[in-house]
């Protein structure tokens, strides 16, 4: 029984549950409505819920720990000499186990006894988790609705406990938020922490040098890797910087064109078409930066005698910028409609043109909206990944010259983290490390810009 | 100006000096309109760059997709001999599905050219067909094993390099040395073309297989089940949390330390990088609680994660245009507050509150980084069946393929970027069409 036919069970008994609770309840009123507390409906939700709640943090809660209970399970039941091999190979064993008792391949040549015994024996404990499972599950929905059934009473106040139920729910719910911030903070910290058991902090962040390649054996040269984030930090503000350098003219020019210039029909198509280059997505621009813009700039290049790499941060930086116009524009565009009219029209009076009133009135009352966009639309270019990893280059070079590659923070976060690592290497925690920076950067930089936005918008209001 | 002050003559020295003022307007006015003229150019010129940008990536991508929903075929007579696929007669499903068709095809692919005899020639021409050949001829025979015997004609693929000839990707005029294709296999293909043997048609491999390390076996149909299975579980773990949080911090929650708090968390939230959700979920779905890798599941809830702030957002600001009058009058009548919300505002702000899911689940579809970090780049080539399936999904489909060196998969690429932007312009349409549908101006 796989979890989504449990959780058609669980929606089928939980019907069930209403409708006696519906029925239980009219029955105890002699009939009568006006003889309940609450609407019979509120009856059948009251038992509804007893049934649904539990039965679904129970499945919940084995979906989410089963993987991990059943694997120490499986390794309890090993032999010793099995087990005793570092995390990797451990890690490769278990799933060749869970391999064999699927009827699946498994990576090794030779399959022993000892390996079909665990596959049995793991075939086994998973059937009978998901038959402990199910059991569980029957028995505590059908304990629920007869426990609520018992309850049901003309006098029972259904409504305000289905109420007050719902209300809790709502409050979990609304908690997801911060509890998804905590769970990036704490995942990041943590290990970032374990990385910088092995790396010390200064050298991380100070450090010149990036080459995560750690040797396979002790022996061998560079075998502890450097771990030195300055070169990526410099690519990420370098290719970020080429963006702002397209997308904050191009941006707050169309801005103040859509703004304060163009007719009503105008906008109203030019606005979209903006938007929709804020929806596409960023591995369209990937593939566009790295198959049209970066050959084209490369060959421009070689015109003028310039070597151009084909990964150059020229290419991602304006197809990034492009891609940040609308988040400059928009936003712009929107605090520079909400200065007063009252403003440009004495501007007009003292006879300034329109070009004037934009520059010394308009602009100047919509300043902190218009840095606040610029800002936001800064944290998106650093956060940005995909137009990088496909378009930027992989090696970590120090340079400010743009028509070089460069490498992000992004590049190697994606680098580090794709494909087949054991998780207790620096080379995967540094990836967490990078992602640390990247969080509290790109933080700082939305909390700047909200503070902003928010401290200007009372200023009209 | 200057001199207009000392003069004593007032009434002439002013008329001299308003002259002059007027004169030196008039002369900066021209400055000035030109001024006022060369600002509107940017105005115009930044408007023109950005939607020319937005034009020349969608023709760049569409003209370079074009090409890949058409593919080479060659017509093959094939004689199926009973002694190569079933000896014994049994018409066994196992025998027949194991037979040696690769010995089949060559054969027939030599029969095309009798006069081609040694060893690396023959290679050059089998390398013509594409390995898929084998297997449309396997699954023929297994769909009817009556033409065990018979002389059949079947409509195999061409090789990747043959088709890129074909539609003129491979220019016959470049050198030898310096394309994938060598002069015997053009003269051969040129003589298949005179004998009628080769077709040119819809590419339907593209749109009902998995991926496959062979571009003219690829297709997006594993890429677009594995799209799909992680979309139903962000709508499904997002959309009810979005609501009632929505709900709960509109509606009810107290004005306090902590609603101000979870208020300026679904801000940030909105804003951080989408790659720190996938670090997130590798650390916590895949380390910590073990879930499997590559799976729609573990995607789903990343991206539902990625989305909440925005369906939040969206779904307050739709309660928050409900006039209040609305409410009070279901007060009067009686309601809870609940009730008020449940049967009077949600169903009045469901169609913004779907707007904004629509919306937000558009954005995650065209979502690759947080995929990229939970491993849902591995080469998939069985179309999923469940959200406990490994796959792959759109976006990382492109991703891949972008990657690949063949020349096939450019066209492939943009052909799959064209599908998943059709996808994002449906949903957005459906969006803008919902707005305008249900807009109630109150």
């Amino acid at each position: 029984m796989s979890f989504p036919v449990l959780f058609g069970v669980l929606a089928v008994l939980t019907l069930f549950g209403f409708f006696l609770g519906r029925s239980r309840a009219m029955a105890t009123a002699g009939g009568q409505i006006r003889n309940l507390h609450s609407l019979p409906n509120y009856y059948g939700y009251y038992i509804g819920l007893w049934c649904a709640v539990p039965g679904f943090l129970l499945l919940i809660g084995w979906m989410a720990l089963e993987t991990t209970v059943l694997d120490g399970m499986l390794v309890a039941h090993l032999p010793k000499r099995m087990t005793d091999v570092p995390g990797a190979e451990l890690s490769l064993l278990l799933n060749d186990i869970k391999n064999l008792a699927h009827g699946d391949v498994t990576s090794r040549q030779v399959v022993d006894a000892d390996l079909k015994d665990a596959a049995a024996f793991y075939g086994q404990l998973k059937v009978s988790s998901k038959m402990l499972l199910a059991a569980l599950l029957v028995v505590l929905a059908c304990g629920g609705i007869l426990i609520a059934r018992g309850r049901i009473a003309p006098e029972l106040r259904a409504r305000n406990s289905v109420e007050r139920a719902a209300m809790a729910i709502m409050i979990i719910c609304s908690t997801i938020a911060v509890l998804t911030t905590l769970g990036i903070i704490l995942s990041l910290l943590f290990e970032s922490l374990r990385f910088f058991e092995k790396v010390h902090p200064l050298d991380f962040v100070f450090g010149l040098e990036w080459s995560p390649q750690t040797a396979l054996r002790k022996d061998q040269v560079g075998a502890t890797g450097l771990f030195g984030a300055i070169p990526l930090l410099a690519g990420t503000l370098l290719i970020s910087f080429i963006a702002m350098c397209v997308a904050a003219p191009v941006g707050l020019m169309a801005a103040i064109y859509m703004s304060e210039y163009a007719p009503a029909r105008v906008r109203g198509t030019v606005k979209p078409l903006l938007e929709i280059l804020a929806g596409i997505p960023t591995v369209v621009y990937g593939f566009f930066a790295a198959l049209t813009v970066a050959p084209f700039f490369r060959d421009w290049g070689l015109e003028f005698g310039l070597t151009i790499s084909s990964e150059s941060a020229l290419a991602a930086g304006v197809v990034m910028g492009i891609m940040i116009i609308p988040f400059v524009s928009s936003l712009s565009d929107d605090v520079m409609s909400a200065v007063p009219q009252s403003l440009r029209e004495g501007s007009y009076g003292l006879g300034a043109t329109k070009s004037e009133t934009i520059k010394q009135v308009i602009l100047p009352a919509a300043l902190p909206g218009v840095v606040g966009s610029l800002l936001l639309a800064a944290s998106r270019a650093i956060g940005e990944t995909m137009i990088v990893v496909m378009a930027a280059g992989l090696a970590a070079n120090l340079t400010a010259n743009p028509f070089e590659a460069v490498t992000t923070v992004t590049v190697q976060i994606v680098t580090l983290l794709v494909g087949d690592q054991e998780f207790d290497s620096a080379k995967t925690l540094a990836a967490f490390a990078l992602g640390l920076i990247l969080f509290c950067v790109t933080l700082v930089l939305n909390i700047i810009a909200l503070t902003i936005v928010n401290k200007y918008r009372e200023q009209y209001d | 100006m200057t001199d207009a002050a000392p003069n004593p003559n007032g009434a002439v020295g002013g008329g001299l000096a308003a002259r002059n003022a007027a004169e030196a307007v008039r002369r900066s006015l021209k400055r000035r309109y030109a001024a006022e003229r060369r600002f509107r150019m940017y105005g115009i010129l930044a408007v023109a760059f950005a939607v020319c940008m937005l034009g020349l990536l969608f023709t760049t991508i569409v003209s370079k997709a074009v090409p890949a929903f058409t593919q080479t075929m060659i017509n093959l007579e094939v004689t199926l001999h009973a002694q190569d696929i079933d000896p014994q007669g049994t018409r066994d499903r196992e025998t027949l599905a194991t037979a040696n068709y690769r010995s089949i095809v060559r054969r027939a692919v030599f029969d095309l050219f009798p006069d081609v005899t040694s060893r690396r020639d023959k290679r050059a021409l089998f390398d013509m067909i594409s390995p898929g050949a084998v297997f449309a001829v396997r699954d023929l025979v297994l769909a009817n094993p009556m033409l065990i015997g018979e002389r059949v004609t079947v409509r195999v693929p061409m090789s990747d390099d043959i088709d890129q000839l074909n539609k003129g990707a491979i220019r016959k005029d470049v050198p030898e040395a310096e394309r994938r294709v060598k002069d015997k296999q053009i003269a051969w293909f040129e003589r298949l073309e005179n004998r009628g043997a080769i077709e040119t048609v819809f590419n339907s491999t593209f749109f009902t297989a998995g991926d496959s390390r062979e571009p003219e076996l690829a297709g997006i149909r594993g890429a677009a089940m594995g799209s799909f299975f992680t979309m139903l579980v962000t709508l499904l773990v997002s959309f009810p949390l979005a609501v009632a949080a929505a709900i709960y911090l509109e509606e009810f929650a107290p004005v306090n330390k902590w609603t101000q708090t979870i208020e300026v968390n679904i801000n940030n939230l909105a804003a951080v990088p989408s790659i720190v959700f996938g670090l997130l979920g590798l650390a916590v779905f895949i380390n910590f609680l073990g879930m499997p890798r590559s799976a729609p599941v573990v995607g789903g809830l990343v991206l539902a994660l990625m989305t909440l702030p925005t369906i939040i957002i969206a779904a307050r600001s739709a309660l928050k245009s409900v006039p209040p009058s609305i409410r009070e009058a279901a007060y009067g009548l009686g309601a809870s507050p609940l009730q008020v919300i449940a049967h009077h505002v949600l169903p009045l702000a469901m169609p913004g509150i779907l707007t904004g899911t629509i919306i937000g689940m558009a954005q995650a579809l065209g979502e690759t980084a947080p995929l990229l970090m939970i491993g849902m780049v591995a080469f998939i080539v069985d179309v999923p069946h469940g959200a406990l399936d490994p796959a792959t999904v759109l976006p990382v489909q492109i991703y891949l393929w972008a990657d690949s060196p063949e020349r096939a998969f450019v066209e492939r690429t943009s052909a799959a970027i064209c599908v998943l932007l059709g996808f994002l312009i449906l949903m957005n349409v459906s969006a803008v069409l919902l707005r305008k549908r249900f807009e109630r101006k109150w």
